[in-house]
């Protein structure tokens, strides 16, 4: 089932530019001027606070830049060729293939279509026992498998993860890593947050480094982890080590 | 002579004629008025929970306060509208199972509107960024909130039944309590006991308890089941 999407894209990369974001006088992000590539896996690290999630909702399109601007490739102001999966996925109180259905259903597919996507979905991703299951009595494992399932169906040339696996034991969280892995094997992009480090390091190919919600660093992820410029990335690295 | 309990199930297992003309006429205008309330007040209350507008909580508080509007009230204005010199007078409503069901309407749509307001503003507080993200509008994200919460609203609706089918007030207004015409089973409670023909009118006490009963009894039932079902 698994088809190798090519690399180019319609809509990346993406542009940042100088992008802020304040609520009253607040700044919350400041400045930020960045680049998604396309094929690529960037993870955007950070301490509580620092913008991440912030930064994911920013690129997505969730909210608008209070200052400078947010670019895609094909000029719109907000493609649909993206998805995001939610830190506690938010799952309709439906079935497990209705809520598959669902936002096939809001782009227009046909029914016929519908059914053959969502059928192809359960097949792929081992869904196919819980289908008529409510999707909000499974496990937390299974719900987040299921969002990301659902994110999969919309065809997306990029992917916002945000702390996808925070509240997930060890083999559910080493399943949705092979999912986003999966994933970026066919081609889409990847921008995730994380605060497992451990997670960051399997998965990064770029890195993102926030502090205070100004971008530090914005580096090849061996780079990065070789050795911090920043000494606010370097102290939060650090961290890591004595936890 | 036997006593009202006797002679009101005497009526009842005789399925008397006349009392159940009353029993259905009753049903039809509650039924009816919940359709009509259901069909203005899930939208109107969903976009209250969405929207937003100047003077919104002003509506949201006008809405909960209409809540305890008294029926005897409800049926005053419903009477001062639909009589010859009112705005709808020309309809000659007044005096019809029509006119009971307008009143009925005015006093479950606030429980409906306010009921399913709460309820879809608790859900879209968790959908939103979701069906944002899923390119959704808030318009098109109505009929999904209303659907996802269908087991909360559910209990809404059976308040406003509740309420419609155990008023006197209003139906005794605008309806005028015309034998096999606009008699409900609240009204010809309320006329046979000043009568002292406590038969019947226990005979339609006894019907309105038991519906009233079962109604709650499924809609507890539908709740259980559904949150089991549904998480």
């Amino acid at each position: 089932m698994t088809q190798m999407r090519p690399i180019t894209s319609a809509i990346l990369p993406l542009r940042l530019e100088g992008a802020s974001y304040a609520v009253g006088d607040k700044p919350l992000l400041s400045d930020i001027s960045l680049i998604v590539k396309p094929g690529r896996r960037l993870v955007v690290l950070g301490a509580n606070g620092a913008g991440k999630s912030l930064l994911l909702r920013l690129c997505h399109g969730l909210i608008a830049p209070t200052a400078g601007r947010c670019i895609w490739a094909d000029g719109s102001s907000r493609p649909t060729a993206q998805a995001m999966v939610f830190q506690r996925p938010v799952l309709l109180r439906r079935s497990v293939a209705a809520n598959l259905d669902y936002p096939l259903a809001l782009r227009g597919l046909s029914r016929l279509s519908r059914r053959d996507m969502v059928a192809r979905t359960l097949a792929r991703f081992g869904l196919d026992p819980l289908a008529d299951q409510p999707a909000r009595l499974l496990s937390g494992g299974e719900q987040q498998r299921l969002a990301l399932a659902r994110a999969w169906t919309m065809t997306p040339e990029v992917l916002f993860l945000d702390e996808p696996t925070s509240a997930l034991d060890p083999s559910a969280t080493r399943m949705i890593e092979e999912m986003i892995e999966s994933f970026s094997a066919e081609g889409i992009t990847i921008v995730l947050t994380t605060h497992n480090l451990g997670q960051a390091r399997r998965l990064a190919e770029d890195v993102a480094f926030l502090h205070r919600g100004q971008l530090i660093e914005h580096r090849p992820a061996a780079d990065f982890f070789a050795g911090p410029q920043a000494p606010e990335a370097r102290a939060y690295l650090a961290g890591d080590l004595i936890w | 002579m036997d006593g009202p309990f006797t002679t009101a199930l005497g009526l009842i297992l005789a399925a008397d004629p006349a009392l159940m003309q009353i029993i259905g006429l009753s049903l039809r205008v509650t039924l009816t008025a919940v359709l009509v309330a259901c069909a203005i007040g899930l939208p109107l209350g969903a976009a209250l929970a969405l929207a937003r507008f100047p003077g919104r909580g002003a509506v949201i508080v006008l809405f909960n306060a209409l809540m305890g509007l008294p029926p005897v009230v409800a049926g005053l204005i419903v009477y001062l509208m639909l009589s010859r010199s009112g705005p709808l007078g020309d309809l000659a409503l007044l005096f019809t199972p029509e006119a009971m069901i307008l009143a009925q309407t005015v006093l479950i749509l606030p429980i409906v509107v306010s009921l399913t307001r709460s309820v879809v503003a608790d859900i879209w507080d968790e959908y939103r960024e979701h069906l944002q993200s899923l390119g959704a509008s808030r318009l098109r994200a109505v009929p999904t909130l209303l659907w996802d919460g269908r087991v909360s609203l559910l209990t809404g609706v059976l308040a406003g039944f509740g309420r419609a089918s155990a008023e006197v007030g209003a139906v005794l207004i605008v309806g005028g309590n015309i034998a096999g015409h606009t008699r409900t089973m609240t009204t010809a409670i309320t006329l046979e006991t000043s009568r002292g023909n406590l038969g019947l009118a226990v005979a339609l006490g006894i019907i309105l308890l038991s519906l009233t009963l079962t109604l709650n009894a499924v809609a507890w039932g539908a709740g259980q089941w559904a949150r089991g079902r549904l998480g």
